[in-house]
C-alpha cells in the first residue's frame, strides 16, 4: 500500500531541461512543487571533475550517465508484422538518467525550428498540392507559430549560453550567419566558437560550391558568461570530451548549472531523487489527474504524491510510456488510425562521408561539442524546390568534429584490414589526417511508426515495456540519397587523398550502433483532440491539469537537434501554467 | 562427445552456468606469463614485458586463446609493442570479471528469440558467458578445421580463421552464433588498446602514442588556433597520472 503524501500544487516528473525550467519558473510564481527524478544527484565539482570525467570507456562505451536498460528498456521492431524484442542494451539512442537528464551529456546544438515545421502540411499543400504528401505520411500543423515562440527561443538561448552568429535580425540578413533562419530579435548571447581546421575546410568548400556555411549554434560558452538569472559559465576548453560527458569547465549549457540550482534555493521547491514514477492517477471521472505514484528505488517503498497539476518532464520516450501506462487518452491504432497516444513517433536520418588528407593535421581531439560549420541550403531554405526530388523535409550538412575519442573514432580508408600491421599503420596515419562531412535529415511522421505497450516484456516494476515500431520510409530514403550526392560533390571538390563516400541508407533502422538521441512524437501537440494529444500549450486535451513537455510533443522530426524548441516550449508552457493556475480549465477550447 | 567438439547440451550447461567446461580433447596448457612470472614483478618500465597481474576470470585455455589473439591482432612493430605487452589480455580479463562482464545494464529477461539483425543483441548470455562459450566454440572449430586449438595454429591459419570469423563464415557446432562473439571480441581488443590505462590495457599509453591522442589532460583553449593544421606535441596523460 502506497504511503499518501501531502498534496502539493505541482508535481514534476523528471528533472532535466524541461523539468528544471518549469521548476524554477513555477516556484518563482509561488507554486509549491515536488520534482521526482529517477536518477541520482550528481555535481560538477565531484562527478564531472578532472581527471575521472575524461574516461571514454566509462562514459561513452559503458553509458555511465544513461538509462539502465536492465531496469527499463523498450521493445523494438521495424514493422507491425515483426515480433518486437527488447533493446537489451542502449545503442541507437541514449536517454540520460541523472539530475539534469540528457542535458548533462548533450553536445549543446541549439536550433530554432521555424514555421517550415510548425505549418508543414499547409505550406506543402499550398505550394505542391495535396497529392504531393503521401497518403500514409501523417504530418500535420503544430498549432503554434514561430512568431509566438521567438521570445521563448531567445530566453532559452540566453539561459543556456548559446554561441553563434545571427543570420537574420528582425528581417535583416547578417553576414556570417545562417541566411535562411527565421528573424530573431537580437544576436546570440555569445560569439561563435573558434573554428577548427575541419570546419574551415568544409566552409570554404561549401562556399565554393555556392552554398551558405555558418558556424553551428551551440550551448558551449565561447567566453566566460553570466546568464540573465545570474548563473555563471566558464569558457569552453575545446577538450574533445563533450558528447556523453558532463562538462568539467561549466561551459556547456545544462540545467544542473542553471535553472535547477536556482529552483533548489527556492523554499517552494523540493527535489526527490531515486523516485521512479510508475503511474499518473486520475479521478473517478477520468477528466482530471490527481497526482502520481512512485517507488523509492533505494528501498522499494511506494508513495502517492497528490498534486493540483501534474507535469511530465521525463525523456520523450518515458513521457509517452507513462501516458500509456496510466491510461490517459486513447492509444493510437495504426490500422484504424484512431487514438492519439503513441502516434507519430519519428527519428533522424542522414548520410556521412569520411575524407582523408595526407599531410594535414586536424587534431580531432581538440574540439567543442559544436565545432562544426553547417549549410541549410537544403533544409529551412524554402526556395529549394522539393518538387523535382519528390520529398517533404530536408537536411542540413556539417563538417567538423565532436568528441572524436579513439575507442570509437579511428578513421581508415575503406578496404583497410581490421587488425595486424597494416591496420596499425593505417590507424596511426589517418587518425589525425581525416575529417567527416555529414548530413542530418528530417523524418516525417508515418501512420505505421508509433509506440504502444509491449504484450510480453516487462520492466523491473512489473509494468509492460514500451514497444517502438519504426522504420525509414521512401521519403527518408530520397532525402538520404539527395544528401549523399551533395556531400560527395562537396567532398570531391576538396581533393582528398581518399574518400569514403556518403551513401543514402537502404537498410532498416537498427538498434545498434548509436545514431541519434532525437526521439520525437508519441504525445503530439496540435489544433484539435481528434488528431493530437495536447493543445498548443502542451496541455492534455483529456485532463486539463496535466501537461506533457519534451520532444514527445513534436508532430514530426526536423533535421535539427530538438533541444531549441524543447527549451523554448518549456518556457512557453511555464507562462501558460502561470495563467492556468489563476483560471483553471482548458487553455484552448476543444 | 565427438572428437571435434561437444554436444549442444554440454555447451548450454557450460555457457549458462558459466562453468569452466573445457572441451574434450583440449590439452593446451597456459604457456605464457600468467602464474609463474607473477612471482617476479618487475618495476614499471617503458615497453618492457608486462609484469603479470594474474587472471581474475580467464581459465588457462581461455588465457592462451586471448593472449594469442591479442598478439596476432596487435603485433609488435615500430608503432607499438604487441598486445600482451600493452596489457590487452589483462584489460579483457578485468572487463569480463567485472560488472560489465557479469551483465551490468543488460536486460536479461526472456523469452529469448533470435530476432532480426536490426533488433540487436538477443542472446541469453552475459558478455563473460558469451566470451567463454565463444572461445570454446572457436577452439572446437579450430580442432575440426586444423587439428589444434586456436593458440596452437600457425600464423597463416590464425589469420584465416579470424578472417572467416569476422566475415561471419563460421558456423559453430555449439549453436552459438558467430557474429555476436566476433563483435564482442573485436570491441574488447580495441577497448584494451585505447581505453585509459587504469583498466589494465593501453600500457604506457601505447595505443594513444601510436595515433597521437593525448589522453586525459585536455584543455586546448589556448592551443586550438596555434596548432590549427600543425602537429600537436602531445604529452600523454592518463587518469592515474593525475590522481
Amino acid at each position: 500500500m502506497a504511503t499518501k503524501l501531502k498534496e502539493v500544487d505541482v508535481v514534476i516528473v523528471g528533472l532535466g531541461w524541461t523539468g528544471g525550467i518549469l521548476s524554477k519558473e513555477l516556484a518563482e510564481a509561488g507554486l509549491k512543487i515536488v520534482a521526482l527524478e529517477r536518477g541520482a544527484m550528481r555535481t560538477p565539482e565531484s562527478d564531472y571533475a578532472l581527471p575521472n570525467i575524461r574516461d571514454e570507456l566509462r562514459y561513452v562505451v559503458r553509458h555511465d550517465l544513461m538509462q539502465n536498460t536492465a531496469r527499463d528498456t523498450l521493445t523494438v521492431r521495424n514493422n507491425v508484422s515483426q515480433e518486437a524484442l527488447p533493446m537489451r542494451r542502449l545503442g541507437s539512442f541514449l536517454p540520460g538518467e541523472v539530475v539534469g537528464g540528457s542535458a548533462v551529456h548533450w553536445s549543446g546544438h541549439t536550433w530554432r525550428w521555424t514555421d517550415m515545421e510548425f505549418k508543414i502540411r499547409s505550406m506543402y499543400e499550398d505550394r505542391y498540392g495535396k497529392n504531393f504528401i503521401p497518403a500514409d505520411m501523417t504530418i500535420q500543423d503544430w498549432g503554434i507559430t514561430y512568431a509566438e515562440l521567438e521570445p521563448y527561443y531567445d530566453k532559452f538561448e540566453y539561459t543556456a549560453a548559446v554561441s553563434g552568429k545571427a543570420g537574420n535580425i528582425k528581417g535583416e540578413i547578417q553576414k556570417g550567419g545562417n541566411p535562411f533562419e527565421a528573424p530573431r530579435a537580437r544576436e546570440y548571447p555569445l560569439p561563435p566558437l573558434k573554428p577548427i581546421l575541419a570546419s574551415q575546410m568544409f566552409a570554404d568548400a561549401a562556399r565554393d560550391n555556392g552554398y551558405h556555411p555558418f558556424p553551428r549554434p551551440s550551448a558551449n560558452a565561447s567566453q566566460a558568461y553570466t546568464n540573465p538569472d545570474g548563473s555563471k559559465f566558464g569558457a569552453c576548453q575545446y577538450c574533445g570530451y563533450c558528447q556523453r560527458f558532463g562538462c568539467e569547465a561549466n561551459a556547456k549549457g545544462s540545467p544542473h548549472l542553471t535553472v535547477i540550482p536556482i529552483a533548489m534555493r527556492n523554499p517552494n521547491f523540493e527535489l526527490c531523487t531515486h523516485a521512479w514514477v510508475t503511474r499518473v492517477l486520475k479521478d473517478s471521472g477520468g477528466k482530471r489527474v490527481t497526482g502520481v505514484t512512485y517507488t523509492n528505488v533505494l528501498n522499494g517503498e511506494e508513495f502517492e504524491q497528490p498534486a493540483g497539476t501534474v507535469l511530465l518532464c521525463a525523456y520523450a520516450i518515458n513521457n509517452v510510456h507513462l501516458m500509456l501506462l496510466s491510461g490517459i487518452g486513447e492509444p493510437y491504432d495504426p490500422v484504424t488510425q484512431k487514438g492519439v497516444i503513441g502516434k507519430n513517433y519519428c527519428y533522424q536520418t542522414g548520410a556521412s562521408a569520411r575524407l582523408f588528407f595526407e599531410g594535414r593535421h586536424f587534431n580531432p581531439f581538440m574540439s567543442a561539442g559544436g565545432s562544426n560549420d553547417t549549410i541549410d541550403d537544403f533544409n529551412i531554405n524554402w526556395n529549394f524546390d522539393r518538387g523535382p526530388h519528390g520529398f517533404v523535409g530536408g537536411y542540413n550538412v556539417s563538417g567538423g568534429f565532436n568528441t572524436a575519442l579513439p575507442i570509437g573514432y579511428r578513421p581508415v580508408p575503406s578496404g583497410t584490414p581490421q587488425w595486424g600491421k597494416a591496420w596499425k599503420a593505417a590507424t596511426a596515419k589517418w587518425y589525425q589526417t581525416a575529417m567527416n562531412i555529414s548530413a542530418a535529415g528530417t523524418v516525417m511522421a508515418n501512420r505505421y511508426n508509433y509506440y504502444d505497450l509491449d504484450p510480453t516484456y516487462r520492466n523491473a516494476f512489473g509494468q509492460p515495456l514500451m514497444r517502438m515500431t519504426f522504420d525509414y520510409k521512401t521519403n527518408e530514403h530520397k532525402i538520404g540519397d539527395h544528401a549523399a550526392k551533395v556531400i560527395n560533390d562537396i567532398a570531391r571538390s576538396m581533393n582528398p587523398t581518399h574518400l569514403n563516400p556518403a551513401r543514402g541508407r537502404s537498410d532498416p533502422w537498427t538498434v545498434v550502433p548509436y545514431q541519434s538521441t532525437h526521439n520525437t512524437g508519441g504525445t503530439i501537440m496540435g489544433t484539435n483532440p481528434r488528431d493530437s494529444a495536447l493543445n498548443k500549450y502542451l496541455q492534455s486535451w483529456d485532463c486539463d491539469n496535466l501537461f506533457v513537455v519534451g520532444a514527445n510533443v513534436f508532430p514530426h522530426n526536423s533535421s535539427y537537434n530538438p533541444t531549441g524548441p524543447v527549451g523554448a516550449l518549456a518556457y512557453w508552457t511555464a507562462d501558460a501554467i502561470k495563467r492556468y493556475v489563476k483560471n483553471p480549465g482548458p487553455l484552448v477550447p476543444a | 562427445m565427438t572428437e571435434s567438439g561437444f554436444g549442444r547440451r554440454d555447451f548450454l550447461k557450460g555457457a549458462v552456468v558459466g562453468g569452466a567446461a573445457a572441451a574434450a580433447g583440449t590439452t593446451a596448457v597456459a604457456t605464457t606469463s600468467t602464474a609463474i612470472a607473477a612471482a617476479e614483478i618487475a618495476p614499471q618500465q617503458e615497453a618492457g614485458p608486462v609484469p603479470s597481474a594474474g587472471y581474475e576470470f580467464l581459465s588457462l585455455d581461455e588465457a592462451a586463446f586471448v593472449e594469442t589473439l591479442v598478439d596476432h591482432m596487435i603485433p609488435a612493430d615500430e608503432l607499438s609493442p604487441k598486445g600482451t605487452d600493452i596489457g590487452i589480455n589483462i584489460y579483457i580479463d578485468r572487463a569480463l570479471a567485472g560488472a560489465w562482464g557479469k551483465g551490468d545494464r543488460l536486460y536479461m529477461q526472456g523469452p529469448w528469440k533470435a530476432g532480426a539483425p536490426s533488433q540487436g543483441y538477443q542472446l541469453p548470455l552475459t558478455p563473460a558467458q558469451l566470451y567463454r562459450a565463444g572461445i570454446e566454440s572457436m577452439n572446437a572449430h579450430c580442432r575440426k578445421a586444423y587439428g589444434a586449438t586456436f593458440d596452437r595454429l600457425n600464423e597463416q591459419q590464425r589469420e584465416q580463421v579470424l578472417l572467416n570469423l569476422s566475415q561471419n563464415k563460421i558456423k559453430f557446432d555449439s549453436g552459438l552464433p558467430a557474429r555476436p562473439f566476433w563483435t564482442v571480441l573485436y570491441q574488447t581488443v580495441m577497448e584494451g588498446m585505447f581505453s585509459d590505462p587504469i583498466y589494465g590495457g593501453n600500457r604506457d599509453k601505447a595505443g594513444w602514442k601510436m595515433i597521437g591522442f593525448p589522453g586525459a589532460i585536455a584543455v586546448y583553449r589556448e592551443q586550438i588556433e596555434q596548432f590549427r593544421d600543425k602537429p600537436f606535441p602531445a604529452k600523454f596523460f592518463g587518469i592515474a597520472d593525475m590522481s
